[in-house]
């Protein structure tokens, strides 16, 4: 297992050797890069329960030797690294055909080094490690957002990711020096034997919530994914999106419930409330986009934000004595952050073949295509079920298990959190409701109805190796759908590395009963079984009573008689509602055509509140503090000369 | 003072000339004057050090007065001299500061020196501590001048000088600093010397001139 880090960096250096070879790259290396992720899956699959192991490098520096260790925690998101990389790389085998700006060599270098600096993070014993492999990953990933950095507007968002991502990591190794706790010692096994007073592990707790939330997309520092995701090519988005978020989730995780002694409950309320918001947030930003990246984007915003929202569930249930509660949130959490590995990579690929197929990013300019891209349609339409929380795929699962953490919420000690739980619940509902609508839209928009411009008339299903990429990401999200009793199993080691306890048995493998099958039970077989004899059913009454008898007639048109794909309901028709119920969330400019204009055209642009309200004044200090620095500079070498001088004589009076 | 021997005189009397001499390069303006002051500079340092060496009877302090003549009498003033005629300077610009207030800038830093050095030179032990004072002025009346000058030339010679200031302050405090150090200094202003040359034409091909106002405009907007 600790053999494909190294493997995935000699792969992207063999990429190196014929830069500009497309064959090599497209054939070889990638396909390579796939099988050794689905090798690193099945290990870390396979020995999940294992005890953990440790493992010191002989590199780094002097004295500072990198620390490994594998334990059931890592091993989950090795194994969440593994599966969902392994479907991209094989999508973006096929994928980067002609060049994407970057030659292809250094392309797959890029790529490989990203995964494998993922992986290091996963690995990581000691917080030495763990930067150097943390800024790996943000370097490369802002290389590869930045492949056609041709262009300005990709430029400008690789930037803005790398201000974030350097927020972050500041904020992360601040986090760490706290946790050190004075003794120096950068070890994770360190950290856990120092014993923070309970306003130092608060800090680290906050900073370690600003360093993660920032890599992760959590409101307020979540600006950078919208911009982003569009910018990077549609494999890498995929990535990003699907593992690199979970590299932070991971580190929060080992921060807040591995490497702090002991959790506060006002933690847990805080991140709650951040997550919660973040997921209403991001849902309803997604709702109104009409760049289909843009929309996943938001949609990441609002799963991370669901996420955060359960581990701030767990935290508020460890610190108040509720172990098995606890259990059944992190489950939840780790199912979700599994399945939106799975289902955003799947659309977030077949967002790129449908990029590749007609060249269109904007929704208001696509339609119809599932005519044409049967199978990008076809395993697109089980990502956006699964995304939308349908049963019995997978998104289902972690929303009704995280539902069901919230509902059975025992008596906190603390009365008013008692009344805000609930609170949550019916957040979590609404976004998750939302979630759907959103994927209608997506869905319904791109490929149903018309055709909203000739020219995707001639667009092309994907290519076999993309096909494959699709259909892994696909049957992962069916079995993680139709199967969550063996995956929670496993997920109990993890679960009793964290808390002490685990969910306990959870037979028969059919039904899924966290509590008790009296409370609530589901069981996904049973459901298809159902579901699938239901449509079944009516399909051959409907066929049978109806053969032959149909007749086709024009449609009534209201005595309109022109009609045309143009007519369709658009992106911006379908968010409208939302805008319009939501509007004090959004900045929103509206351009209406005047009645007498030849050539009307509606625009609308929504913005986000948060940029007005913080990063626009955040950048204007920054940009008077160095004008204010500035005037120091005055480009006469005789007042250069003079500040040494008053400098040398302050100095010197010092010491008089 | 009629106690000290003759040496300790002598050093003493070096050590006012030297000063006299920095507030006389602080008022020159016409540089080939200036560097005929800075030559004499020179020649005055290497007597000091050569009589320091006398009195103290430290062979390698010879050799450091002899490379100081070599170097700040006759070399350097001969470089900078040929520069002049090829860059054909001979008048510096109106300074930033008039002379009379540059002169009490002066005399506030001269007096700021001595306080400066009365705790120092009591704890040293040499025959020259007293004018560990002046050495620092001297240092620091050169600062002033390449503060207050505005062609490249006499900022060079005002760096040349603040060498010469430290260079005493140093035979006066500890009988000179270690001869390895003393090379290494030699040969930088040397060299430093040889690369603002190189500069100097640099700056003259880009502005036609050598006034370090043009300058300016380098500075980002």
């Amino acid at each position: 297992m600790l053999a494909v880090p190294p493997l995935w960096l000699a792969i992207g250096a063999a990429g190196l050797l014929r830069p500009r070879s497309l064959r090599l790259s497209a054939l070889w290396l990638f396909p390579l890069g796939a099988a050794a992720a689905f090798v690193l899956a099945a290990a870390s699959l396979a020995e999940l329960a294992e005890p953990a192991q440790s493992l010191v490098l002989p590199l780094g520096l002097p004295d500072l030797p990198f620390h490994l260790r594998l334990d059931p925690l890592a091993r989950f998101f090795l194994f969440l690294l593994g599966a969902a990389a392994g479907g991209v790389s094989l999508f973006a085998a096929g994928y980067f055909r002609k060049g994407e700006g970057t030659a292809p060599g250094l392309l797959c270098l890029q790529y490989h080094v990203f995964l494998a600096g993922m992986a290091m993070v996963l690995l990581a014993d000691d917080a030495y490690l763990f930067m150097v492999a943390w800024e790996v990953m943000a370097l490369s990933s802002f290389f590869l957002v930045t492949t056609q950095h041709r262009i300005a507007a990709i430029r400008s968002a690789g930037f803005l990711y790398l201000l974030l991502a350097h927020l972050g990591a500041i904020s992360i190794l601040l986090c760490f020096g706290v946790l050190q706790g004075g003794g120096w010692q950068f070890t994770f096994d360190a950290m856990r034997q120092a014993h923070l007073a309970t306003p130092w592990s608060s800090v680290a707790f906050g900073l370690a919530v600003l360093g993660f939330g920032a890599k992760a997309g959590l409101v307020p520092v979540h600006v950078w994914l919208p911009e982003a995701h569009p910018a990077a090519p549609s494999p890498v988005s995929a990535l990003m999106s699907g593992v690199m978020l979970k590299t932070a989730v991971y580190g929060l995780l080992r921060v807040s419930l591995d490497l702090l002694p002991q959790p506060q409950w006002w933690w847990g309320l805080a991140l709650l409330g951040l997550g919660l918001f973040g997921a209403l947030f991001g849902v309803i930003f997604a709702a109104v986009q009409t760049d289909m990246k843009r929309l996943l984007a938001y949609s990441s915003i609002e799963n991370l934000g669901i996420i955060f929202g359960g581990l701030g569930l767990v935290l508020l249930f460890a610190a108040s004595g509720h172990p098995l509660m606890a259990a059944l949130a992190l489950s939840a959490t780790l199912y979700h952050c599994l399945n939106h590995a799975f289902f955003k990579s799947l659309l977030f690929l077949a967002t790129g073949a449908v990029l590749h197929a007609t060249g269109e990013r904007s929704l208001g300019k696509l339609g119809g295509l599932i005519h044409r891209m049967p199978w990008v349609a076809w395993l697109a339409l089980i990502g956006t079920l699964a995304i939308a929380g349908l049963p019995p795929l997978n998104g289902f699962v972690s929303e009704w298990l995280l539902l069901q953490a919230f509902l059975f919420t025992p008596q906190l000690p603390q009365p008013f959190v008692n009344m805000l739980v609930p609170l949550g619940a019916a957040a979590l509902v609404l976004s998750a409701a939302l979630a759907a609508y959103v994927m209608v839209k997506f869905y319904g928009v791109i490929f149903l109805g018309q055709p909203r411009e000739p020219a995707l008339a001639r667009a092309h299903d994907c290519g076999r190796l993309e096909r494959i990429g699709l259909s892994w990401l696909a049957a992962g999200c069916i079995a993680l759908g139709l199967l969550p009793v063996p995956m929670l199993a496993l997920l109990d080691a993890v679960v009793r590395q964290l808390l002490g306890t685990g969910l306990g048995t959870l037979a028969p493998w059919w039904r899924l009963a966290p509590v008790a099958v009296e409370r609530a039970s589901y069981s996904p077989p049973l459901f298809l079984l159902v579901g699938g004899a239901v449509t079944l059913g009516a399909a051959w009454l409907v066929h049978r009573l109806y053969h032959g008898r149909v007749r086709r007639a024009a449609a009534w048109d209201c005595g309109f008689p022109l009609q045309n794909a143009r007519m369709q309901d658009t992106a911006e028709g379908f968010g409208q509602p939302i805008r319009q119920i939501f509007e004090p969330y959004f900045r929103m400019q509206r351009e209406l055509p005047a009645p007498d204009d030849p050539r009307p055209a509606y625009r609308v642009t929504v913005e986000d509140r948060f940029w007005g309200a913080l990063y626009l004044p955040a950048a204007a200090a920054a940009q008077a503090t160095a004008r204010l620095v500035g005037k120091l500079q005055q480009g006469r070498i005789a007042v250069y000369l003079l500040y040494s001088f008053v400098t040398l004589l302050a100095l010197l009076v010092f010491v008089l | 003072m009629t106690h000290l021997p003759w040496s300790a005189q002598f050093i003493h009397l070096a050590a006012a000339v030297l000063l006299l001499l920095s507030f006389a390069m602080l008022t020159q303006r016409r540089i080939l004057s200036l560097l005929d002051l800075f030559a004499t500079q020179g020649a005055v340092l290497a007597a000091s050090t050569a009589i320091v060496a006398y009195s103290s009877g430290r062979a390698e302090l010879y050799y450091s007065a002899a490379l100081t003549f070599a170097l700040k009498v006759l070399l350097l003033p001969y470089i900078l001299h040929r520069l002049l005629r090829r860059l054909n300077v001979r008048w510096e610009a109106e300074p930033l500061l008039n002379v009379p207030t540059t002169l009490l800038v002066g005399l506030l830093l001269v007096i700021f020196a001595f306080a400066l050095a009365q705790p120092i030179s009591q704890l040293a032990t040499t025959l020259t501590r007293s004018t560990l004072g002046i050495a620092i002025a001297v240092v620091m009346l050169s600062l002033l001048m390449m503060i207050t000058r505005r062609k490249a030339v006499s900022q060079v010679v005002g760096f040349l000088a603040l060498e010469n200031g430290l260079f005493f302050a140093a035979t006066s405090a500890t009988y000179g600093m270690p001869m390895v150090v003393e090379l290494g200094i030699a040969l930088d202003v040397l060299v430093g010397v040889l690369i603002l040359g190189v500069f100097f034409f640099q700056i003259r091909e880009q502005f036609d001139s050598l006034d370090l106002r043009h300058l300016e405009a380098l500075k980002e907007e």
